[in-house]
């Protein structure tokens, strides 16, 4: 399972790979949001909690229908599924893989972004944290959607109407974390949520997603 | 000993059901070449003999994690070198045999160039390569030959006779003649399933009209 990591994170940072694709498009998003809303900052401060979080969903979804699309095309997935790996695993490490090139980096510029939408000086700690603990379930959920659609011809519309209402939770709660961290108010309830769904997650839906493909293979 | 049997057994392309009463056993050191013309169904018999697709009716018995399946489609990523193709499916099977799969399928030369720059017949052989690093007793290959040239046909012969002579078995659709000398072959034709009014269990409709 680690090769198959190990795999997958190379396979990324190659050419034609997805690393830097969520990562540039969560830049932009902060970039040019400014640019639209106007420069006060009262309002920037107020709309950057949301528009981080939706910028990072937003990001996440962008690369999920490569998870298991592009094995599938040239047959690994077939051959991943008549190998000793479990395919709950093979979900598992896909999903991990995913949060690795496309979640990790986006908690880690978060904070430079926040900057960028002037955000309040107690948020930043909690636009980490939230981020780190909502992206993990951002990942998995996707890694089910694309399990779903993987047989199908340009099954990105179809994945993306699948993944959104199930990305919702975690939005609110992970945007609920930073609005009221950047207020200075107690986050104990969204962040324990957001954790929950977070686990409850990676718990079941690796499952979920190999019966997926176990279907769609068929 | 048998190493694979298939009993009795239908299966299903889509819905449609396209072999029925297929049986056949395979023993160490046997191969079985699979005949029959374009969409009888072979495709269909080897992934569910390799555990793809659930049968129909029937059984397929192979010891667990026995069945080493090589499809149309060789699983090659192009950004890796052919090295780190085939090391990624030696980790996979948890084998160390990389080495000497590269030797075998005359690879050796190209282990560090990147596989999106193989020829066809280059990648394919790298695919077949894989199946020497699973360590697994009974290969299941979808028609392995396509865009090897003769040299290298004869070559992979050589590998499955190997195969064979190590206590392993062969499942084979192929349309032309490996050399194997062992080989029994199977005829696929006599399976058709069959319209339910003679008993069998094709669907009302043809597969024209699938």
């Amino acid at each position: 399972m680690i090769g198959l990591l190990i795999r997958d994170l190379r396979l990324a940072v190659r050419a034609g790979g997805g690393f830097g694709l969520g990562l540039a498009f969560f830049l932009l998003v902060a970039v040019i949001v400014p640019l639209g809303v106007g420069p006060e900052a009262a309002t920037l401060a107020k709309i950057a909690p949301g528009i981080l979080w939706v910028g990072a969903l937003l990001s996440c979804l962008l690369s999920l229908d490569r998870i298991f699309a592009l094995d599938f095309e040239d047959g690994s997935l077939d051959l991943l599924a008549t190998s000793p790996i479990p395919l709950e695993g093979v979900a598992a490490v896909k999903a991990l893989a995913h949060w690795l090139v496309t979640g990790l980096p986006l908690v880690a510029v978060s904070p430079v972004l926040g900057l960028l939408l002037n955000l309040p000086g107690p948020g930043y700690l909690w636009l980490v944290l939230a981020l780190a603990l909502g992206t993990p379930a951002l990942s998995v959920i996707g890694a089910f959607g694309a399990a779903l659609t993987v047989g199908l011809k340009r099954g990105g519309l179809l994945m993306s109407l699948l993944v959104l209402p199930l990305y919702i939770p975690t939005l609110i709660f992970g945007a609920e974390v930073v609005k009221r961290g950047a207020a200075g108010l107690s986050v104990g309830t969204p962040l324990a949520l957001l954790a929950g769904i977070t686990a409850g997650s990676l718990a079941l839906l690796p499952f979920a997603a190999a019966a997926a493909i176990r279907v769609n293979l068929r | 000993m048998t190493l694979l049997s298939v009993k009795d057994l239908a299966v299903a392309r889509g819905d449609l059901p396209v072999l029925e009463g297929v049986g056949f056993a395979l023993a160490p050191g046997e191969a079985l070449v699979l005949r029959g013309p374009n969409g009888i169904g072979k495709t269909t018999l080897l992934r569910t003999v390799a555990g793809l697709q659930p049968p129909l009716a029937g059984q397929v018995v192979a010891a667990p994690e026995a069945v080493a399946y090589a499809a149309h489609a060789d699983g090659v990523k192009a950004v890796l070198t052919v090295d780190e193709n085939l090391g990624f499916w030696a980790g996979v099977f948890g084998q160390d045999r990389v080495a000497e799969a590269l030797d075998r399928m005359n690879l050796r030369a190209l282990a560090d160039r990147r596989a999106a720059n193989l020829s066809a017949g280059q990648k394919r052989r790298l695919g077949l390569a894989r199946l020497l690093v699973t360590g697994r007793p009974v290969w299941v290959m979808d028609e392995p030959t396509v865009s090897l040239d003769a040299a290298s046909v004869a070559l992979f012969a050589q590998a499955v006779a190997r195969h064979l002579a190590a206590g392993g078995a062969a499942l084979i659709a192929t349309h032309i003649d490996l050399g194997l000398a062992t080989a029994r072959m199977l005829d696929l034709t006599p399976f058709k399933a069959r319209p339910p009014e003679d008993g069998g269990r094709r669907g009302a409709f043809d597969e024209a009209f699938a």
